[in-house]
């Protein structure tokens, strides 16, 4: 075995970067790989309480990095899915308790006996940023859609690109089919023509995932959410699957469209 | 067409539109970190140089910044009258 490390980054923060790596981890273990989700937002951790294991850790990314423990007791295994592990962040510590290449270190590590390292990038593009991108060996950028997020999008595509880690592929997240036909949100289509990258995930706006993140369970593993089924197909694609787009488009009914028919004779 | 429709019934244009056309200009000026004051003086400066060798129209230049894909191009469209007339 020789993981594949994917950073999931985003510039803005609150696009959902955590809950990706909560899910694609998850997704791809209940595959049978074998993956570890690294917690790279040192003092601001959250990868615990989304993937529901903050009552079992004892040992951080940062205890790794200054020798306290050896790099299996900060894997905390995830009883519910075989084959996945998280190491969490410090939450008492700051960025700079780490180095890029402590990161690169610690993944090289992890490489040989596993199939996946994914690692939670925090926002911004400072030293934790980074961190995260330095071990990478392709990097998902989360963006929604929304004028502000597809801007820092746009800039973490720049710089991922001039620190030789890309192509970047994109993620667009938390998309309200409603609000795109009524010509309110911007499309994935206009996205994706925006940043020009390949696009890897289209995951729509569904309320289930506030409740699987309250349950600390992550969504993946309930069948019949529209979010968990459109990041099962996200890791589906790492695998090398061919696997198309969900259809999103949403057909009015016939009563819908006689009452609020009248709205559209104007396009 | 709908939007001059659009502007005929008061309506306002669809916000994602205008989302869309927003985010074009900013991308373009956040990867080149030009501003259309840089821009106008670059213009400025391009046509005092082609003007010294040969004649052109200054107000019918135009320099522009396209996307094209992740990659920007300046172009330049700059109509050019006939030789340099020798003073």
């Amino acid at each position: 075995m020789a993981a594949k490390v994917i950073t999931i980054t985003s510039g803005k923060g609150g696009v959902g970067k955590t809950t990706i790596t909560a899910n694609l981890g998850t997704a791809l273990a209940s595959m049978g790989q074998k993956v570890v989700c690294i917690d790279a937002d040192i003092g601001l951790r959250n990868l615990d309480v989304v993937m529901g294991l903050e009552n079992r850790i004892v040992y951080d990314l940062v205890d790794v990095v200054e020798g306290r423990c050896r790099l299996r007791q900060a894997m905390i295994r995830d009883k519910r899915t075989e084959g996945l592990f998280l190491i969490p962040a410090a939450q008492t510590r700051d960025k700079t308790a780490v180095s890029p290449s402590d990161m690169v270190r610690v993944c090289d590590e992890l490489r040989p006996e596993h199939d996946w390292v994914i690692i939670d990038s925090p926002a911004g593009i400072e030293r934790g940023f980074r961190n995260a991108i330095a071990p990478a060996d392709s990097v998902f950028v989360v963006t929604n859609p929304e004028v502000s997020a597809v801007r820092d999008a746009d800039r973490i595509i720049g710089i991922v690109e001039a620190e030789q880690k890309g192509p970047a592929q994109l993620i667009i997240n938390r998309i309200d089919m409603q609000m795109v036909q009524r010509g309110d949100m911007i499309g994935t289509e206009d996205i994706v023509d925006l940043l020009a990258i390949d696009l890897i995930g289209i995951i729509p706006e569904d309320e289930n995932v506030i409740i699987s993140t309250n349950r600390g369970t992550p969504i993946t593993l309930d069948g019949k959410s529209r979010a968990g089924e459109a990041m099962q197909n996200i890791s589906r694609r790492m695998l090398g699957e061919e696997v198309p787009f969900m259809d999103l488009t949403i057909q009015a009914g016939f009563l819908k469209k006689l009452f609020t028919g009248g709205g559209s004779k104007n396009e | 067409m709908s939007d001059f429709i659009g502007r005929l019934t008061g309506r306002k244009r669809k916000s994602a539109y205008q989302a869309k056309e927003r985010l074009q200009l900013v991308l373009i000026h956040d990867r080149t970190n030009l501003s259309s004051t840089v821009l106008e003086k670059m213009k400025d400066e391009i046509i005092e140089v082609i003007s010294r060798h040969i004649e052109i129209e200054p107000d019918t230049v135009s320099i522009e910044l396209n996307k094209d894909g992740r990659e920007q191009r300046l172009i330049a469209d700059i109509p050019v009258l006939g030789p340099k007339k020798k003073r």
